[in-house]
């Protein structure tokens, strides 16, 4: 499992302080913590509340890179903050850029912006692209297959790996009025995804949105990851600090003989990586 | 018709492990050989995606086997109880790259030969060759925890690689073998998730997991090769998928596994044709087997058979 460790988010209290007054420390420490707790990429988003996005993307990224060399994910809806990022990552051992929709009312050509940028950081950047379009968030779950086939032929036809994309079904808050049917309708896409090219893209949730505003979310969160696992999900945004998330991950994938089972199959599932 | 594209891309590697030091590195070995290093199942993906060559390591016993077949023994007959001189001549007149010295004669059942005896031999093969060693003890967790740790010390700086560790029997061999510089077998019977833990718990010792080679444990054709067949590949497999824990070359024991079958050393069955080609035959079928599998070291004896898998070797490792 390709985990993004969701912490360095403008969003969260302590990062958006640490944002306000330029404190290093802060990040630095989410950095290292999550690289320890077996982060394959750390997910870095501005937030809302900084008045200048792209400058402080890419305090960001310097800030993260002065510390550690574990990739990262650049997570902005806007090109621009993205490109910013882009001046100052080391790409090196792997990016990732999150997220495009197929096409957007305001941006016809916003996935093509995307898969370009991510085609000219290097043969390691990928990108998240969201199964979505100009119409919403699909609520079926042939539109989002659909979403999905329409994104890997796109970038299949410019030559972008299909193996470098990672296509995300967009997973919804579970209380939100009439979305119960929506976890089913994810898992029942995860499923299909996989078919979609030979080899097949990755499939990653931010998965903590499931269980916005709802009680119990950590307990929502870790018992659906490991019925995605089962159904072929190969990447999550999730909080790498929640050990429990990690070892459900690490037993749902051993179940799926996705690793090979030995007695401490727990202990070495991130220090294998 | 043209031949579809099949070949698949992988992630991981297979590590590479270096075996010998000479005499820049601290050793007196003549050689080093570095096996390992696939990105790719065998035939698979470009040639870039190979491993190093596989090699093969000749055996030399400590003490003159009793239960050799005519056959096996004939080559080594002015050699076989002089450990030293066996060795030169697997070097000199059979090419051999690795000579295995495995301590037959410790063990309890057989000769229950001592530990001064094992140093003696060692130092008597790092006399007589200059490539590298592989040392095997006797399969007695007892007898190996008394005597190979005094092997290992005897040839400390050689670059070695010794063994083997066991999930019961891994703390004594794997704490000196890392005092002493030495590359490490981990041994399972024919068992991936304990391969997978003795692993694990070498490394947890502080033992680098890029200086250990896997024993996966070898069946003969016809003897369950399918078994060490499977559990080779599926090694491989979970290397080149970046399992980590999994991603070390492997050695196999082809030589003795084929030489105990009755159908290598039967000499009075007319049906089964001349025991002078079958015997090493069997062993050459059995290691060519495995190579497929992905077997980095085979162990080996008949020096015709060590010929036709070196010639096959040869040929698909251009």
């Amino acid at each position: 499992m390709i985990l993004i460790a969701e912490r360095i988010n403008g969003m969260f209290k302590d990062v958006k302080q640490a944002i306000a007054e330029k404190d290093k420390q802060v990040i630095q420490e989410l950095a290292k913590k999550q690289t320890e707790a077996g982060a394959a990429y750390l997910d870095v988003n501005v937030g809302t509340a900084a008045a200048d996005q792209e400058g402080t993307m890419q305090w960001l990224v310097e800030t993260i890179q002065e510390t550690c060399s574990t990739p990262l994910c650049l997570d902005s809806q806007k090109p621009d903050v993205i490109a910013a990022g882009l001046k100052v990552v080391n790409a090196q051992n792997g990016l990732i850029l999150n997220s495009a929709p197929l096409n957007k009312k305001a941006d016809e050509e916003i996935l093509d912006k995307y898969v370009e940028m991510a085609a000219q950081a290097g043969p390691k950047a990928s990108i998240i692209a969201l199964t979505m379009d100009k119409n919403g968030v699909p609520q079926d779950i042939d539109t989002r297959v659909a979403i999905a086939a329409e994104i890997v032929s796109k970038a299949t036809e410019i030559g972008f790996d299909a193996r470098r994309l990672f296509i995300d079904p967009i997973i919804l808050p579970v209380r939100v009025p009439n979305a119960q049917v929506q976890p089913g309708n994810i898992l029942a896409a995860i499923d299909q995804i996989g078919y979609l090219a030979d080899p097949a893209p990755h499939i990653t949730i931010g998965l903590s949105n499931l269980s916005q505003g709802a009680t119990e979310r950590s307990l929502i969160n870790r018992i659906f990851l490991a019925m995605a696992v089962s159904r072929g999900l190969d990447s999550a945004i999730v909080d790498v600090l929640d050990e429990k998330l990690i070892n459900i991950v690490a037993t749902a994938e051993m179940l799926m003989n996705k690793q090979i089972y030995s007695d401490s199959f727990l202990k070495v599932y991130t220090a294998g990586k | 018709m043209p031949v579809p594209e099949v070949a698949d891309s992988f992630t991981g590697s297979v590590n590479r492990v270096t075996l010998g030091a000479t005499k820049d590195s601290g050793g007196t070995r003549t050689s080093t050989v570095t096996v390992g290093g696939a990105r790719n199942v065998v035939y698979g993906g470009s040639i870039e995606d190979a491993s190093e060559k596989p090699v093969i390591a000749m055996d030399v016993l400590d003490a003159k086997p009793q239960d050799w077949p005519d056959t096996l023994a004939e080559p080594y007959k002015d050699v076989l109880d002089s450990p030293g001189d066996w060795a030169k001549k697997c070097v000199a007149e059979f090419g051999a790259e690795v000579i295995c010295l495995k301590f037959d004669g410790i063990h309890p059942d057989k000769a229950d030969l001592d530990a001064a005896h094992a140093v003696k031999v060692t130092e008597e093969v790092l006399k007589a060759v200059g490539v590298p060693l592989v040392l095997w003890g006797c399969g007695n967790d007892e007898k190996d925890n008394q005597v190979m740790p005094k092997v290992s010390q005897i040839a400390k700086g050689q670059n070695c690689l010794i063994g083997t560790v066991k999930e019961d029997n891994y703390k004594a061999l794997t704490a000196i073998a890392l005092a002493d510089g030495h590359n490490l077998i981990t041994q399972a019977p024919l068992d991936i998730n304990i391969a997978k833990q003795v692993n694990i718990l070498a490394s947890d010792m502080g033992f680098p997991l890029e200086r250990i080679v896997t024993f996966q444990a070898t069946g003969a054709l016809g003897y369950g090769i399918e078994y060490a067949y499977s559990i080779q590949e599926r090694q491989r497999l979970a290397a080149l998928g970046g399992d980590k824990m999994m991603a070390m070359p492997a050695i196999c024991d082809v030589g003795y596994e084929s030489w105990r079958v009755k159908e290598a050393k039967l000499a009075d069955a007319p049906g089964w044709g001349d025991v002078k080609n079958r015997g090493p035959m069997w062993e050459a079928t059995t290691a060519i087997c495995l190579l497929q599998a992905g077997v980095d070291i085979i162990r080996m004896r008949h020096p015709r058979a060590v010929a036709i898998v070196r010639n096959f070797i040869n040929q698909i490792w251009q």
